[in-house]
């Protein structure tokens, strides 16, 4: 097949050119030498497939779908369950937990990734769920507000306790996003002084102002994770 | 949000058919600035390609360094680029300028190539109920000139676009010369990375070099001895998560309090990442105190242009350039 032929010739030229002169120029001179051996090619056998892998393992690949312009099935993890939706490739992840999945505990505010109400965690980080399309998060694990308390017992997060503790929200729209954030923070060790959590923070807003309790939320997880 | 086809490049070989890419589609990696747009119907692509896949080829999703610069693959998150211990200690200016941009969630979802090419915040861009945005259709006129410009550029600007570049961390590429590794279907290409963005000048819906299906595969950073030495300075309205009044990327290679060689970029204020050529001029040779540091300010502002609203940002421009200079001189090393 000409695509295997071109995939190892891609990658022989990888690595003859890989560290030539004591610093790396892989894609500086690899992808040169790939393109001369692209456009041998250009013309007879390439068009605007290619654009997906054909290789055996990318294929079995839900989302590897070439005009994916109609609803199409995407499988996604969300707090340790496999979700199979079928979604318009316009779907925020935001619609999709909310519409799709029933998870209506990360909340929509702006919807332009400026409040940050929407924040999950996407492959263990904060993201904004509202500018990812969910298509681009299938495979990768989502923890939403709802993942978080025990599963078996439904204990609530360190975090989630705190808030309550230390009363971190008035009309409680941002919270989720807050936690989740909040939670990030934590594991991320960024939550060592005051001026450092509100800067990890800064892309939460609440507009009842409850930031000095929600930092105070957030210490007081911290001193309780650490005594556990 | 209009509909449109999703595709994704899972391959570096699939280069191939990005001759079949056109203007009418965007690449899309961590989303951050595409999605908003769309939503908002600034952007209004008919196809989206997804190149996220490619993060896990270290030739994009990869960060190298070496003594003689540092690599960065385009799909590195910001975030990532950031924390990286060695770009900390050894190009803090380039830590400095991703750190201060955005929130944590951006930082952990755009790309380094995705973020130097972000698009500007001018409202009236952004806001579609205006009609007359030359950036956005063209020839229909510049809201932002006798409109509300507090936030627009004093340099580098045209009469038909006073639109501020908006990013932080493509001022130290511009201030440490970086080069932009550029792939696309008619063959790869280097570049200075201060040739990628153009001045709107006449055709201000231009806004970089790149041509059709082209897409920045990787930075590489050349070391010199002024990258220790440096710093980001961003001053804004808020403390944090908002975009630069008037920044300044300062790297200087000292001998005692003596510039050998100041590499100068300023944000916030210009049109494009402005590399401050005449300020670093100023500097060379120079015993580097508050005076000359003034001087060298004067020099960057020499040709700024302000509008109704933004004149403070000469001022507040030059300002934040004399507090970096003298924040990088005493920095221990």
């Amino acid at each position: 097949m000409r695509c295997s032929c071109h995939k190892a010739e891609f990658s022989s030229m990888l690595q003859k050119s890989a560290r030539p002169f004591g610093f790396s120029r892989r894609l500086f001179i690899g992808i040169t030498a790939t393109l001369a051996a692209v456009r041998a090619l250009k013309g007879s056998h390439v068009n605007a497939q290619d654009l997906r892998s054909d290789t055996p393992e990318a294929s079995t690949d839900p989302a590897a779908l070439t005009d994916h312009s109609a609803r199409a099935g995407v499988f996604l993890r969300i707090n340790g369950s496999a979700v199979s939706l079928s979604l318009d490739p316009r779907t925020t992840l935001l619609d999709a937990l909310r519409e799709h999945a029933g998870l209506t505990g990360s909340k929509k505010g702006c919807d332009h990734g400026q409040c940050g109400a929407c924040t999950v965690h996407l492959a263990g980080r904060p993201v904004l769920s509202c500018l990812t399309l969910a298509v681009m998060a299938a495979g990768k694990e989502i923890t939403s507000i709802e993942g978080l308390a025990g599963a078996a017992d439904g204990r609530l997060h360190s975090l989630q306790q705190a808030f309550i503790d230390h009363d971190a929200f008035q009309c409680g729209y941002c919270t989720p996003g807050q936690i989740m954030s909040g939670v990030a923070c934590l594991q991320a060790g960024k939550a060592g002084t005051e001026a450092e959590i509100r800067e990890y923070m800064s892309g939460n807003l609440c507009r009842c102002a409850a930031y000095p309790n929600i930092v105070a939320a957030i210490q007081d997880a911290k001193s309780k994770m650490e005594r556990t | 949000m209009r509909p449109f086809s999703y595709q994704r490049l899972l391959h570096p070989r699939d280069v191939a058919a990005l001759q079949h890419v056109s203007s009418r589609d965007a690449y899309i990696a961590g989303g951050t600035t595409l999605l908003d747009l769309m939503k908002l119907d600034v952007m209004r692509p008919e196809r989206v390609i997804d190149l996220d896949a490619l993060s896990q080829n270290p030739d994009f999703g990869g960060i190298e360094v070496a003594d003689s610069g540092l690599y960065l693959g385009a799909l590195v998150r910001m975030a990532d680029a950031a924390d990286h211990e060695h770009i900390r200690g050894n190009y803090p200016v380039i830590s400095q300028a991703l750190n201060l941009a955005a929130s944590q969630q951006i930082r952990n979802m755009a790309s380094l190539g995705g973020n130097v090419l972000q698009r500007t915040r001018c409202p009236y861009f952004r806001d579609t109920s205006w009609h007359a945005c030359n950036k956005r259709t063209p020839g229909s006129g510049c809201a932002a000139i006798g409109g509300f410009n507090r936030m627009h550029a004093v340099l580098g600007t045209s009469d038909n676009c006073i639109a501020t570049y908006p990013g932080d961390f493509a001022q130290a590429l511009v201030a440490l010369d970086a080069d932009v590794f550029i792939i696309g279907p008619h063959g790869s290409r280097t570049i200075k990375f201060a040739q990628l963005h153009t001045q709107p000048a006449d055709e201000p819906e231009i806004e970089t070099t790149l041509g059709p299906g082209e897409l920045i595969g990787a930075f590489r950073i050349p070391a010199g001895p002024w990258t220790r030495r440096s710093a980001y300075v961003k001053v804004r309205d808020r403390e944090s998560y908002e975009f630069a009044m008037a920044s300044a990327a300062v790297a200087l290679h000292l001998d005692g309090d003596v510039v050998n060689e100041a590499r100068i970029a300023l944000g916030g204020v210009a049109t494009v990442p402005w590399r401050a050529r005449e300020a670093e001029t100023r500097l060379a040779g120079k015993q580097l105190d508050e005076a000359v540091a003034l001087d060298a300010a004067a020099a960057a502002f020499a040709d700024a242009r302000p509008y109704e609203h933004n004149g403070f940002k000469v001022q507040l421009g030059k300002a934040t350039l004399v507090r970096s200079l003298l924040q990088v001189k005493v920095m221990e090393i």
